[in-house]
């Protein structure tokens, strides 16, 4: 069956990351990853750190790392608003990786003026984009 | 009365000040534009996250269970703490003084008033100054302006807020540069926290929402996304402002430089004539002498 398509948008703060037409949208919300096809009701979540994944037709798919957002279905589409977000291509993970060991050993050393909140989620940052890239 | 060679030497040296100062401004020029594109990118995003929040407020039935929220609580004051934003670099006019001058009378005043303060430094001109001095700094941000990011924004908001939420802090300012055009910037005092009530807006359209976590939840983490979009716009506005009170600055540089080399143009003329004169007149006498 040939899958209905809907109009997705997904913004930063920084900039326009995706803009057109979608068969369906994975995203990792706070309460379990969720997937939206066309026809979905109105509906607002939060989103987690973890993946987002485009599917344009049946067989293309894109795939995101994001920190985090909001994500919310209209009749008339789908916006999300994330904080961060990187495409799976763009995502250098060499960076990725030293700012994961870097986040591991600051929470080992747990220094009195570490801000833990901060370091675990670089951690959990990090830790996203390395497997966002290895799934792709 | 300078010599004609120290008036030559002086033109040379004020050309070579003015090239560097208009080179200055140019890059000051692309880096102003660059910023404000950015500032305009972030609209369509602000403006999204506050329907978002409009929406929800209003389906939250305010009138029976009042909002509640350690980040709307508002608490006596005792402990402040101030953001200082400035920049990393000088040479754009009174941008950083101004900043810093703010902030020192906003420490008197609240000191007066018997509370005390604390201070988060952006941009290496105001961590400079108040470390010298001694000032109670929390935490500072140096250098994020070259590659700015909204990572930065989140990293800042993080660090306020837990003191907030934490009661170590009863209020946080945030003192910055407004843009308000090329030519036009004011230094801004803002109240971040507690955060100011928000007013519903929208129509029932949106009554059958269906929403995951609770509305209240969602209702605290579009709060929290509304404080991170405030930060980064004022970074992004300070950054605005700085590029554009520098372009000034170096604008001003130059128009300066051409003025003291055409009077000094005029100067090495009038004493390249004095010489020529001179010199004629000696040949004139000597030739007179000799006929005589």
């Amino acid at each position: 069956m040939q899958s209905r398509s809907f109009h997705l948008e997904i913004r930063s703060p920084e900039k326009l990351i995706y803009e057109g037409d979608v068969t369906s949208v994975q995203a990792p919300g706070v309460e379990g990853n969720f997937q939206i096809l066309y026809g979905h009701i109105p509906f607002l979540t939060a989103l987690d750190v973890g993946e987002i994944r485009i599917n344009e037709s049946a067989d293309s798919q894109q795939s995101m790392a994001t920190s985090g957002g909001v994500f919310e279905v209209l009749r008339t589409g789908v916006t999300v608003l994330v904080e961060t977000a990187e495409w799976a291509s763009d995502i250098d993970v060499a960076r990725a990786e030293s700012a994961f060991e870097r986040a591991k050993e600051q929470l080992a050393e747990d220094s009195p003026d570490l801000n833990r909140p901060r370091a675990e989620a670089a951690l959990a940052r990090a830790q996203n984009r390395i497997k966002v890239v290895s799934n792709a | 009365m300078a010599t004609l060679r120290e008036i030559r030497r002086r033109i040379t040296s004020i050309k070579n000040i003015e090239q560097v100062t208009d080179a200055m401004r140019v890059v000051a020029a692309a880096r102003l534009r660059r910023a404000q594109e950015n500032i305009t990118a972030t609209r369509p995003y602000a403006e999204k996250l506050n329907t978002i929040l409009g929406h929800l407020i209003s389906q939250m039935n305010v009138e029976e269970e009042a909002l509640t929220h350690p980040l709307l609580e508002e608490r006596e004051v005792k402990h402040v703490c101030i953001i200082s934003v400035s920049g990393d670099r000088g040479l754009c006019g009174s941008f950083n003084s101004n900043v810093i001058r703010t902030t020192t009378e906003r420490i008197q005043h609240y000191e007066e008033t018997g509370a005390d303060v604390t201070l988060i430094c952006i941009g290496r001109r105001t961590q400079e100054h108040f470390d010298r001095r001694g000032y109670d700094i929390t935490d500072s941000y140096i250098n994020i302006f070259r590659q700015l990011e909204f990572q930065t924004a989140v990293d800042v908001v993080q660090e306020f807020e837990h003191l907030y939420v934490d009661k170590t802090i009863d209020k946080v300012e945030v003192i910055y540069n407004n843009f308000k055009s090329a030519i036009l910037q004011t230094v801004l005092v803002e109240q971040l926290l507690p955060l100011e009530p928000i007013e519903p807006e929208g129509d029932s359209l949106f009554l059958d929402y269906i929403y995951e976590p609770g509305q209240v939840e969602l209702f605290e983490m579009l709060l929290h996304k509304d404080l991170n979009m405030q930060m980064w716009k004022v970074l992004l506005d300070s950054n605005a402002a700085e590029q554009a009170a520098r372009m000034a600055a170096m604008e001003n540089a130059t128009q300066k430089a051409k003025e003291l080399i055409d009077e000094l143009v005029l100067q090495r003329n009038r004493a390249r004539q004095t010489q020529i004169t001179t010199e004629i007149s000696e040949i004139v006498s000597g030739a007179a002498a000799l006929e005589g």
